[in-house]
């Protein structure tokens, strides 16, 4: 029983501190990857006894004056509602975290670990529940500012989400029909078959116009660019405005925690999470030819790393597009949404729920 | 008014393919630098720039031959200031940052020197009258170089120490003598 509860914590300490630890890196990885992007340098002089580490040390420089600075909340304001807004909004998206399933079941020592902080039957429904929690954080932190501007953009970041949330779940019924199932864990093993014994049959071969529909989904989830109109800091005012230091640090890391949570989403579910192609518990193999037995050890470890990367790769993707698109307008976003993606996604469940019984049959 | 629209083909619409465009030429851009920034790091490939920056303080652009930087009081052979203390700068700056403390001069020839010649470049326009005004070309504004940022607005105050030192960037073309060349030769009629 004890060991049970260490080994869980254990879990959560590694998931959290691989979480945190990105997400302050991702703040770092904006400037740099934008400024790369765009022939520049990004933030190098930040220095620690002449030392720079290519601008490593701004978000640590970041949080210092963030933390030193003085936590305002509106004299009109809701004080409770308005401190719980920026915890609610990280709360949510380290909640996901639970659900998502980093690498195979681990035998040491007699015992099957579960790689999965919470192995919940609910699984994918339980990540898109919180991604529909996280709408409480935007609205509340809008309605406690006592500032109608605050209150309007939240009112825009919870139609967007909203909007986004019918096709990012219709999207996700595409893979529960190709998987049966809606546990993360079960999804993600079902991703070590093979189609015609030599392409892994992941998500994003099952699925490809569901992926589509879902990465952009999740994209506005996300409230990053190009559908950041919930902040949109330069033009028209976002739900954040009334806020300073640590709770406006609140939102900017969940935001980023958030991109983590989209980019370990899409591993599992289309990127067929822990599987590396061509490895599974007996070793090395290629299918029909010959296997290489590896230690099971070093086969979860790879399988970790092989998360760890492809987590890492969308995380890139995601900067990417942020710094590639120029915003929508709001009324292209909601067109996008509701006449663009939903009925696309409609039409991909209708067109996997054929496709795939007529395999069946 | 008139409206002027470009009708979407059908590709164009569905976003999809324009935006896949789009990402190709940023994910261009981005392994293109970084395989130079790589590549500079472990020593090779110096001389291809992976980007566009000038690390300001270390790094400047070489600024034009006539380009107006911070004065400079140009130095009588002896390495005394050439500036007789006439005011015509003083009085010609329309933001009036030159200040100038006049004392006579043991030599009755040069009658005036400054004690004190104050430029105030937080103040300074960059205007270049002060040199045109300057009977004797005491002050020029070719040293080619930006202020550099001070702690206090006092730092900001140049004092006549400071502007001797200045040395001209080489090749300016606004000098009309070289420095410690003695009094300039002009023509009163233009001829």
């Amino acid at each position: 029983m004890f060991i049970d509860v260490a080994i869980t914590l254990l879990k959560i300490a590694f998931v959290f501190g691989l979480v945190l630890n990105i997400a302050g890196i991702l703040g770092w990885a904006e400037r740099k990857q934008s400024a790369v992007m765009q022939d520049r340098i990004g933030a190098n002089r930040a220095d620690i006894l002449g030392l720079r580490l290519f601008g490593l040390f701004h978000p640590i420089a970041d949080i210092v004056k963030v933390i030193t600075k003085e936590d305002w909340i509106p004299p009109g304001g809701d004080k409770f509602l308005h401190t719980l807004a920026p915890f609610l909004a990280l709360f949510t998206a380290l909640a996901v975290f639970a659900v998502i399933p980093f690498g195979d079941t681990l035998h040491i020592a007699g015992r099957d670990i579960p790689l999965v902080i919470a192995d919940l039957n609910v699984g994918i429904l339980f990540v898109i529940a919180f991604g529909s929690l996280g709408i409480y954080s935007v609205v509340l932190a809008g309605w406690s500012s006592d500032n109608k501007y605050s209150l309007l953009g939240s009112m825009r970041a919870a139609a967007q989400v909203i909007s986004y949330e019918l096709a990012l779940a219709l999207s996700v019924v595409g893979v529960i029909m190709a998987y049966g199932s809606v546990e993360l864990d079960d999804i993600a093993r079902a991703q070590g078959q093979y189609v015609l014994g030599i392409i892994p049959y992941w998500g994003v071969i099952a699925q490809p116009l569901g992926f589509l529909i879902f990465f952009a989904a999740a994209m506005a989830e996300t409230k990053r660019t190009p559908f950041d109109l919930p902040e949109c800091e330069s033009e028209i005012i976002g739900y954040f405005t009334e806020y300073s230091g640590f709770k406006f640090l609140a939102f900017w890391m969940g935001e980023f925690i958030e991109v983590i949570a989209v980019a370990g989403v899409v591993t599992t579910l289309y990127f067929g999470g822990w599987q590396v192609p061509f490895i599974d518990s007996q070793g090395f193999f290629v299918p029909g030819l010959f296997t290489i037995p590896l230690p099971h050890l070093l086969v979860v470890v790879i399988q970790v790393t092989a998360f760890i990367l492809k987590v890492c790769f969308f995380c890139w993707f995601m900067l990417l597009v942020r710094w590639t698109l120029p915003r929508f307008r709001y009324d292209q976003l909601m067109g996008f949404g509701w006449k663009f993606l939903l009925p696309l996604a409609f039409l991909n469940v209708i067109l996997s729920g054929v496709i795939f019984m007529s395999f069946e049959g | 008014m008139k409206i002027v629209g470009h009708k979407l083909s059908f590709l164009e619409n569905i976003y999809l393919f324009e935006i896949v465009r789009g990402l190709v030429i940023t994910t261009r851009h981005f392994f293109y630098n970084m395989f130079f920034h790589i590549a500079h790091l472990l020593g090779y490939q110096q001389d291809v720039e992976a980007a566009v920056t000038i690390q300001y303080p270390e790094q400047t652009i070489p600024v034009s031959k006539r380009w107006r930087g911070v004065h400079r009081i140009n130095t009588r052979p002896d390495g005394s200031p050439r500036c007789v203390a006439c005011m015509l700068c003083e009085t010609v700056c329309p933001v009036q940052c030159i200040h100038i403390v006049a004392e006579e001069h043991p030599d009755p020839a040069i009658e005036k020197y400054p004690v004190s010649f104050e430029v105030d470049v937080t103040r300074c326009c960059w205007c270049g009258m002060c040199e045109e005004a300057c009977p004797v070309d005491a002050i020029y504004m070719d040293s080619g170089k930006i202020p550099k940022a001070g702690y206090s607005r006092q730092d900001l105050v140049y004092d006549k120490e400071t502007l001797t030192k200045e040395v001209p960037l080489p090749g300016y073309q606004r000098s009309l003598n070289p420095p410690g060349a003695g009094a300039p030769k002009v023509n009163p009629m233009g001829l």
